[in-house]
């Protein structure tokens, strides 16, 4: 078998695609001015803000009015999180949320926390989702938030989220989502879904890194997260990154055209693996529940065996893909996700997650097949777990 | 961020696999800090004539588990009590700085299978190895077994 390269990391985060690039170079050498200046030569610039604001706006079932670009889905996180804190702290201090966020929400939380807010994490359960019931029993009358991820970045599993908004939008209680692992793979819509705030990134769905945006519902007035000059209408300060922010409108537009095929192909591939997986390889699991879940991820823990010497294995096959273990994290501790859905550290520790998008292939899912298999049976050869 | 010599000994590791008639047997770790060596040991006249290992861990820990074995292999108790994790890692051209708790796996491998040795044959390993059992063993690395559950 010929050797590839075989990227299966697209969680982690994407290629940028050809027209992406293309829409943004002219934005760097050709209309560089500032987008606030008076002069027609800056004109081109806003011009291309505004357009991909409502290319944004249009994915999300939003109004261009309601999307501000910012720095990365971090800040979109930070800025959700701590401004409806800040903002509504005299009305409350408890916010309801999940185990399994991404860091930037969970360490947003425990700075929270630091400041006197308390915060209910409904449990995950073994398949990885949020029971609305949970999200019922845990409001109280000193709620002032909810954020609950859209789909989860490492076991792929899809979140109640219209149901959720559903409760929240009853209760009067603002509803923020991190959607920056679902935008451009599942389809979103904030009306819909009575979403109040929303978070996305654009490297997760093939525009660069650094550039993300945040949905905030009109009327939603929570205070500023970066202080400084007039941009976004006095909401986020700091010179647009005009090049980067075309590039997201350019690469929401085309995943949100692509959707409806593409997520369907992609699924096709994650089944493909999983259940592939499962026929090759005995003593392994499917973290997250099979239905719910999004079309790219595959997470799988392959018991007696760790993850980092499964990662590197791989990589001397070509393939590029991720792991929950603790020696790849820098810490002791096993990925916070496996632990919420309540795996054992061993069998977290042998994590192993695919996650596939626009530029895979049935080569890249058949190619695993192959080499996967043998390098799990030398490690278990190797190792004294195994039976 | 490996060097050459711990990419050379995870892909190609010495001594794996087990002693039928071993007269040594140690295992350290613990689910909980991600890496388990377990180490088997054929001793003749105070001397490693023959060692195996087996471990479930990452590339840190198989590669120190392989040169760990390479390093006793032949030598005498004596010998093979004075090996650090440092003379292992350093045999490997060194370990990333996160990664040296996992080279601390093989040293106390090997002193949990000479503890073995010595009670199989009812002598008191305390005044050799230094320690009675593996768990004492493993508390004197407060500092680098942090965060585990049972430190
Ligand atoms: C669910 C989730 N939230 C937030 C982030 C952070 O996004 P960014 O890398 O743009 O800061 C990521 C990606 O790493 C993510 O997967
Ligand atoms: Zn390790």
């Amino acid at each position: 078998m010929e050797k590839r390269f075989v990227y299966a990391d697209n969680a982690a985060t994407t290629r940028v695609s050809d027209e992406v690039v293309a829409a943004m170079l002219p934005y760097f050498t050709e209309y560089y001015g500032n987008p606030s200046a008076v002069y027609g030569f800056a004109g081109k610039a806003k011009t291309a803000i505004e357009n991909a604001r409502a290319q944004v706006a249009t994915a999300l079932g939003a109004t261009p009015g309601e999307i501000y670009f910012v720095s990365c889905g971090t800040e979109a996180d930070n800025w959700a999180l701590k401004g409806t804190a800040r903002m509504l702290a005299e009305k409350g201090r408890h916010i309801i949320s999940t185990p399994f966020e991404h860091h930037a929400i969970l360490h947003s939380l425990n700075t929270l926390e630091k400041e006197g807010f308390e915060v209910t994490y409904l449990p995950v359960y073994d398949n990885g989702r949020v029971r609305v019931e949970d999200l019922k029993a845990a409001i109280r009358p000193d709620t002032i938030l909810v954020s609950v991820m859209f789909a989860n970045n490492e076991i792929g599993t899809i979140q109640p989220i219209a149901e959720i908004g559903a409760v929240c939008r009853e209760r009067g209680i603002l509803f923020h989502t991190d959607a920056v692992q679902a935008i451009g793979h599942v389809p979103v819509d904030v009306q819909a879904m009575n979403i109040d705030m929303l978070s996305l990134s654009g490297h997760k769905f093939h525009a660069p890194k650094g550039i993300g945006a945040m949905y905030l519902r009109k009327g939603v007035g929570i205070p500023n997260f970066m202080d400084g000059g007039g941009q976004e209408k006095k909401r986020r300060a700091g010179t647009e990154n005009v090049p980067y922010i075309v590039g997201l409108g350019k690469a929401i537009e085309i995943a949100t055209q692509k959707l409806p095929e593409e997520s369907k192909r992609v699924a096709a591939l994650r089944d493909r693996l999983m259940d592939g997986l499962l026929e090759r390889i005995p003593d392994i699991k499917i973290n997250g529940d099979r239905e719910n879940r999004l079309p790219g991820n595959v997470n799988v823990s392959i018991k007696y065996v760790e993850g980092e010497s499964l990662l590197m294995m791989l990589d001397m096959q070509g393939v590029c893909a991720a792991s929950g273990s603790a020696c790849t994290s820098g810490s002791l501790d096993p990925s916070h996700v496996l632990m919420a859905i309540g795996l054992d550290h061993a069998t977290a520790h042998g994590s192993l997650r695919f996650s596939f998008a626009d530029y895979s292939t049935q080569e890249d899912i058949d190619y695993i097949l192959e080499v996967l298999p043998p390098i799990v049976e030398k490690l278990r050869a190797m190792s004294p777990l195994a039976k | 961020m490996y060097s050459e010599k711990v990419m050379d000994h995870f892909t190609n590791p010495r001594n794996v696999g087990e002693i039928a008639d071993a007269n040594a047997v140690g295992e350290v770790g613990n689910p909980t800090c991600g890496d388990i060596m377990r180490i088997y040991m054929k001793i003749e006249d105070g001397v490693i004539t023959d060692v195996k290992f087996k471990t479930f861990g990452c590339g840190a820990a198989v590669a120190t588990s392989s040169m760990a074995t390479e390093m006793v292999k032949g030598k005498t108790i004596a010998e093979a009590l004075a090996l650090t994790n440092k003379a292992v890692a350093e045999a490997l051209d060194g370990l990333p700085p996160i990664k040296m708790h996992c080279s601390v796996l093989a040293e106390d491998a090997i002193k949990a299978a000479l503890i073995d040795y010595y009670k199989r044959q009812g002598i008191d390993p305390k005044p050799i190895v230094g320690f009675d059992s593996v768990a004492e063993m493993e508390c004197c690395h407060g500092d680098l077994h942090e965060g585990c559950q049972h430190a």
